[in-house]
C-alpha cells in the first residue's frame, strides 16, 4: 500500500479548513425530521453499529489471540475463545529478543528522514513554484503532473539496480532516498502557498529579504498545518511500504517493521499467538500516532487524495 | 472547486509580460527546485526512463550493463506469455472483486455515519484505523483468521453446520476472494474519510429544505446526496481502480501468488521475472505495459474531473 505516492489529486483548498467533524452539521437536520425520520434514523444507527462491529472483530480477534499462550492458540479458535487467562507472554518474549527492536529502530530511522526531507524539498520546490517567475517553470509544472501519474511500485526494479549500482543497498538510504521525490507533496505545499496573500511578504522584500528568508520567516510558520498533515502522511507511508525494504534490506538487522513481520510468519511456524503480538507491536506505534494526531492524519489523507 | 492541475498552467500565461521582473529569479527559483529534481529524477523519472530502454534489452541482473539488444522481443514474448496474460487476468479479477463494494460500502458508512450526531470518533475508529495499520500486519491478522483448522473463519462455518469448511486461501477458486475481502477491511477508511469530507459540502440548507418539502430520508439520499457526492465517487472510482491494479503486498505476504499460480498478479509476475528468473529487460517490458494500462487509466481520471469541472460551472 501506502508509499506516498503519486496518483492522487490534491484538493487541499477544500479539506483544509473543513473540519471533518461529522456530526456538526448533521446535527441540525436530525431535529428537523418527522417521526418517520426517526424510524429511519435508528435503522441507520442499528447498520452501522452492525458493521463496525464487524470491522473491529479482525482486530479484536488478533488482540484476544496474542494474550493466549501459544500451546493454547494452536489448538484452534474454540480454545482461544475459551480461554479466560489472559498472558503477556508473547510480548514478553517478543520484546526481549532483538529483532523487534531493530525493526522499529530501522522503521523509525527511515520513517523520521524521509518525512524531514519530503517536508523540506517538497516545500522549497513548491514555494518557487508558487512565488516565483523563473525560466523552465512549466517544464518544472508539467513534470510534476506527469510524476503524478507514475506508478511509483512498477520501478521497484530499475530502483534497485541502480541502488545496487552506487552500493546502496542494506543501508537505510536506500529505503529513504526512492520515496524523498513526493510530487503529492510539492502539489499540496505548492497549493497551500497559492492561497497565503502576497501582502505579507511584500514588505519583508522591500525591506531586501531574501527568498530563502521569507521563505523560512514568513511562508513556512504560516504553513504548520500543511507541514504536520505531509510529514505524518508520508512517515506512515514510509512506515508501512513493504515492497521497497523487501528487496532493498536482506540484513535482519536493517529490516524495518513491514519486512520483519512478512518473515514472521514462516519463521514462527505454529507460534500463533507470537505471530498476532508481532503484527500488533508492528501496529501499535501507528495507532498511537492516529490516536494522537487523529484530526491531521484524516485531513492529510483526505487533502491529498493519497492512496498506494 | 477548481481543478487543481489546470489553474496554475493557463493562469500564468497571462502575466508573462512581467518577465522583466522575474528574469533575475531564474537562479534562485532554481536553487529552491534543485534538491526535489535531483531525487525526481533520480528516483522517479531516470527510473522510468531506464526500465524504457530497459525492456529492449536482454538485461539481466547477474550482468553489468543493458546486455545484447532484443528489440522487441521482450514485449512479444510477454505478449506470447500464458503467466503474463493470466497474472493480469488476476489482477483485473481483484480489481472486479473490491473496486464495487469499496465504492457502495464506502459510501454507505460515510452517508449513515454523517447522519449520526453523536460518536464520530467511534465510526472513525472502526472504519479508518485498519487503513493506517502496515499490509504486513493486516496480512498476518487475516491469514490467521482464514487459516485452515485453527481460524475462526472455519470454525464459524463449522459452527452453521459446514463439515468441511473451504480453505479459503489454500483454495484457487476462493483465494483472491480472501485477498479481496482482506483489502476491502483495510482500505475501505480511505474512501469513508474521502466521502466524509465531500458530505461537508454539501450545503445543509437543501437538506433542511427538502425535509420541509416532506422529502423522506430516502429521498432525500436519492435525489441530494448521490448526485451532490458524484465527484467523489468519481475520484474514489478512479483512484480505486489504480491502487487495485498495483496490488501486491497482501498477496505478497499472504499466498505469494498460490496456490499454484492463481494469485499471481501483476506486480508479483514483474517481481519474479526480475529477482528471481534474473529477466530484468523481459520484467521491465510488463512492467511497461502495466504502466500503460495506469496511465491510461490516470489520464481518463483526469479528463473525467475536468468534464466534471465545466459542467459544475
Amino acid at each position: 500500500m501506502a508509499s506516498p505516492d503519486i496518483t492522487g489529486s490534491a484538493r487541499p483548498a477544500r479539506s483544509r479548513n473543513n473540519g471533518l467533524s461529522a456530526a456538526a452539521p448533521a446535527a441540525k437536520v436530525v431535529k428537523t425530521q418527522t417521526n418517520g425520520g426517526r424510524t429511519f434514523g435508528i435503522v441507520c444507527a442499528a447498520v452501522l453499529t452492525v458493521f463496525a462491529v464487524l470491522w473491529l472483530l479482525p482486530s479484536l480477534w488478533a488482540i484476544k489471540t496474542s494474550l493466549t499462550a501459544n500451546s493454547v492458540a494452536a489448538l484452534g479458535a474454540e480454545s482461544i475463545l475459551k480461554d479466560l487467562h489472559p498472558t503477556f507472554s508473547s510480548y514478553a518474549t517478543l520484546l526481549k529478543g532483538g529483532d523487534l527492536w531493530n525493526w522499529y529502530l530501522s522503521s523509525a530511522i527511515t520513517s523520521v528522514v524521509s518525512a524531514a526531507l519530503v517536508v523540506l524539498f517538497a516545500s522549497m520546490a513548491g514555494y518557487a513554484l508558487s512565488r516565483m517567475r523563473f525560466r523552465g517553470r512549466n517544464i518544472v509544472f508539467f513534470a510534476v503532473i506527469a510524476g503524478i501519474m507514475v506508478p511509483s511500485n512498477v520501478l521497484i526494479i530499475p530502483i534497485v539496480q541502480q541502488l545496487q549500482a552506487v552500493h546502496l543497498l542494506n543501508t537505510y538510504w536506500s529505503v529513504i532516498f526512492p520515496q524523498v521525490p513526493s510530487v503529492v507533496a510539492l502539489f499540496v505545499f505548492k497549493q497551500f502557498f497559492d492561497g497565503i496573500p502576497v501582502e505579507l511578504e511584500e514588505s519583508a522584500r522591500l525591506d531586501g529579504a531574501s527568498n530563502w528568508r521569507i521563505y523560512r520567516s514568513i511562508v513556512m510558520p504560516l504553513s504548520k498545518p500543511v507541514i504536520s498533515a505531509m510529514a505524518i502522511v508520508t512517515f506512515v507511508g514510509v512506515w508501512n511500504n513493504l515492497i521497497l525494504p523487501l528487496y532493498t534490506m536482506s540484513n535482519p538487522k536493517l529490516m524495518t517493521i513491514p519486512v520483519g513481520l512478512a518473515s514472521v510468519q514462516g519463521s514462527f511456524g505454529q507460534r500463533y499467538a507470537d505471530i498476532q503480538a508481532s503484527a500488533i507491536l508492528g501496529a501499535l506505534p501507528l495507532v498511537i500516532l492516529f490516536l494522537v494526531f487523529q484530526r491531521r492524519i484524516v485531513e492529510g489523507v483526505a487533502g491529498t487524495g493519497l492512496k498506494g | 472547486m477548481s481543478t487543481t492541475l489546470d489553474r496554475p498552467v493557463t493562469g500564468h500565461g497571462g502575466t508573462r509580460p512581467k518577465a522583466a521582473v522575474s528574469e533575475n529569479q531564474t537562479r534562485p527559483a532554481w536553487l529552491f527546485v534543485a534538491p526535489f529534481a535531483l531525487f525526481y529524477l533520480a528516483f522517479l523519472l531516470g527510473p522510468s526512463i531506464y526500465m524504457f530502454i530497459a525492456s529492449f534489452f536482454d538485461t539481466s541482473l547477474v550482468k553489468t550493463g543493458l546486455g545484447t539488444f532484443a528489440g522487441f522481443a521482450n514485449y512479444a514474448e510477454m505478449l506470447g506469455n500464458p503467466s503474463f496474460w493470466s497474472s493480469m487476468w488476476h489482477t483485473l479479477q481483484f480489481t472486479i472483486y473490491t473496486v464495487p463494494p469499496l465504492v457502495v460500502l464506502s459510501f454507505v458508512f460515510a452517508v449513515l455515519a454523517n447522519r449520526m450526531t453523536r460518536g464520530s470518533w467511534f465510526w472513525r475508529l472502526a472504519f479508518f484505523v485498519p487503513y493506517i495499520l502496515p499490509s504486513a500486519t493486516v496480512s498476518l491478522i487475516w491469514v490467521f483468521v482464514f487459516s485452515a483448522d485453527t481460524g475462526i473463519w472455519p470454525t464459524i462455518q463449522k459452527w452453521f453446520g459446514a463439515e468441511a469448511p473451504t480453505p479459503v486461501l489454500a483454495s484457487p477458486t476462493f483465494a483472491m476472494v480472501g485477498i479481496a475481502i482482506t483489502t476491502i477491511w483495510w482500505t475501505i477508511g480511505f474512501n469513508f474519510i474521502l466521502y466524509l469530507a465531500g458530505l461537508q459540502d454539501v450545503p445543509r440548507e437543501l437538506y433542511e429544505a427538502a425535509a420541509l418539502d416532506g422529502a423522506t430520508p430516502w429521498q432525500q439520499i436519492r435525489y441530494l446526496t448521490i448526485p451532490m457526492l458524484s465527484r467523489t465517487t468519481t475520484l474514489v472510482i478512479l483512484l480505486q481502480i489504480i491502487a487495485s491494479l498495483k496490488i501486491f503486498d497482501q498477496v505478497a505476504i499472504m499466498t505469494d501468488g498460490g496456490p499454484g499460480i492463481s494469485t499471481e498478479v501483476a506486480l508479483t509476475f514483474i517481481t519474479r521475472a526480475g529477482f528471481t528468473d534474473n529477466r530484468i529487460g523481459a520484467a521491465a517490458a510488463a512492467s511497461f505495459l502495466l504502466f500503460i494500462v495506469i496511465v491510461v487509466i490516470a489520464v481518463a481520471r483526469q479528463l473525467i474531473e475536468r468534464a466534471q469541472e465545466r459542467r459544475a460551472a
